[in-house]
């Protein structure tokens, strides 16, 4: 009872407190701007001119009018079927290599260095590599998120799968299970807080790459529509963009906290 | 009967921890079970007892010697043998159902979905799980899990079932019902019965032998117990019988005084 009270609380706390930080965000925000002159932006935009051109990009998110304006869900949409690709190839390769590499642990430690030096990387780096071998733009922002999303979830999968307890293989020995019955019976779903963990941090890695990538050769998604933006110099729509990525990638990294929660496991 | 599993002149060397060398866990070890009996190694921990069991299961190799079961060589994992292990090795992202199911699905690849569902029930209702096939063992108490351990194992009919210890990390009042169960679904499915344990009293109650292992290094069987307490047996009536405390004492009497050989 005093529990449930006590949680009620934290909660109502919580709510008071982030409208406390949104009020003062807008607040700086609406100091830090110049007003309008003319039409033409002089200075930064101020949030009511912000929500003015959200409204009409949101309330008419898919209009095509030639290659520079297209509506922000056409946007969005190019930017995730990118990553959608990118990211998908990535994660199968990943997982694979992630689960060869941690069921031999020579191997691992042999392969180990070589991850930790690419995994810094940033993936935009290969882009001129990739623009170069493969000549095609739409290929080269691919392999970019898949190079963005590759280490992470290799990683995380190796280590996952090196850690998975000994004896539910042992388990999987004894009853003589099959290599693929093994793979989808006892080591992805041993494995998979892990894996899931390596995934998540991977979608947030590719829709941070999609974007910068986007902006450098971009034609369409949303990284080019912030870069054709800036070219218009129309700051408003800038911004709006930037809180369009933010809230896609929140509700990206929403989906992977709901898929934590359904492969989390406690022995 | 006939000798079933015939284990010959075993021996067992891990690297010595110094790092020079090798160290004898256990040596030249031999002895035979015959089908259809309940078969113990009593022995202090750390004597190697597990490590033969597992050599016996074909978790681990041995460094010399064979083991044969029903004329044919051990060297890896069957499921002509199934563990039930000390510390459970549930699946714990599995229900308890999911679980049995694996172990059934896996002794019988043929069977369809009703045969394998009368399967899984069979088992769930042998061990008391009934109502509890949903849950996931984290849910459930020590003696619960080993309960869907115990399930698991008989529901592959094993030719040896390999008990490890199995009671050992199960509160005393618990163990002494699930050891009963054990009794009772013994009885009825007459399985060859290898265990390890440290446990005196849960050894005389089960089995149809003791086998006496001193501790390590180079440990050894050194005497077999036969335990002629008849059948069927209760943890409450079998002290009553005048040969109870006889080879309590007896066995006691191995593990304290004689267990540790010359070297020290």
């Amino acid at each position: 009872m005093n529990g449930l009270v006590t949680a009620k609380n934290d909660r109502t706390r919580v709510a008071i407190l982030s409208s406390a930080i949104l009020l003062l965000a807008l607040f700086v925000w609406q100091m830090s701007s110049t007003p309008s002159v003319g039409g033409r932006t002089q200075g930064l935009p101020g949030p009511a001119a912000v929500a003015k051109v959200s409204w009409e990009m949101l309330s008419e998110p898919f209009y095509d009018r030639g290659p520079n304006d297209k509506g922000i869900g056409f946007q969005v949409l190019s930017s995730l079927g990118r990553v959608a690709i990118g990211y998908g190839a990535a994660s199968i390769v990943a997982i694979f290599g992630g689960v060869v590499l941690g069921l031999n642990p020579i191997l691992l430690k042999a392969a180990n260095p070589y991850i930790q030096i690419l995994k810094p990387i940033s993936p935009l780096a290969w882009m001129p590599l990739f623009l170069y071998t493969i000549r095609d733009a739409t290929g080269a922002m691919i392999l970019v998120i898949f190079m963005s999303t590759l280490w992470p979830t290799l990683a995380n999968t190796a280590f996952g799968v090196s850690a998975i307890k000994r004896d539910y293989l042992q388990v999987a020995s004894l009853l003589q299970l099959s290599w693929w019955r093994r793979f989808f019976r006892v080591i992805l779903p041993a494995a998979a807080p892990a894996i899931v963990a390596g995934l998540r941090i991977s979608i947030g890695s590719a829709w941070v790459a999609v974007v910068a990538a986007e902006m450098l050769v971009g034609g369409t998604g949303i990284g080019y529509f912030v870069w054709n933006e800036w070219n218009n110099l129309s700051l408003t729509r800038v911004i709006f963009a930037i809180l369009v990525i933010g809230t896609v990638g929140l509700i990206l990294d929403l989906g992977f906290t709901r898929l934590a929660k359904a492969v989390a496991y406690s022995e | 009967m006939r000798t079933f599993l015939e284990v010959s002149k075993v021996s067992k060397y891990f690297p010595d921890p110094s790092g020079k060398g090798l160290q004898c866990i256990f040596k030249d070890i031999s002895f035979q079970i015959d089908e259809g009996t309940f078969v113990t190694v009593v022995g202090h921990s750390g004597c190697g007892k597990s490590t033969l069991l597992n050599i016996i299961a074909g978790l681990e190799r041995s460094s010399e010697g064979g083991v044969i079961l029903d004329g044919k060589e051990i060297d890896a994992p069957g499921i002509d043998r199934m563990v039930v292990f000390q510390n459970f090795a549930l699946m714990p992202w599995l229900s308890v159902y999911d679980n049995i199911r694996v172990a059934v699905k896996a002794a019988h690849p043929r069977w369809n979905k009703t045969e394998i569902q009368a399967g899984i029930a069979k088992y769930v209702d042998m061990v008391g799980l009934t109502g509890a096939e949903s849950k996931r063992p984290a849910m459930l108490s020590g003696g619960m899990r080993q309960r869907v351990g115990l399930a698991r194992a008989f529901s592959v009919e094993p030719k040896v079932l390999l008990l490890d210890e199995p009671f050992a990390q199960i509160d005393a009042l618990t163990r002494g019902v699930i050891q009963e169960e054990l009794v009772r679904i013994w009885m009825r499915t007459q399985n060859t019965v290898f265990m390890v344990t440290h446990d005196v009293d849960e050894a005389i109650l089960l089995s149809d032998k003791i086998m006496l292992m001193t501790r390590g290094p180079e440990a050894e069987i050194v005497e077999v117990v036969d335990i002629t307490i008849p059948r069927p047996r209760a943890r409450t009536t079998i002290i009553e019988h005048p040969l109870y405390y006889k080879i309590r004492n007896h066995i006691i009497h191995f593990l304290v005084e004689r267990s540790t050989k010359g070297h020290a």
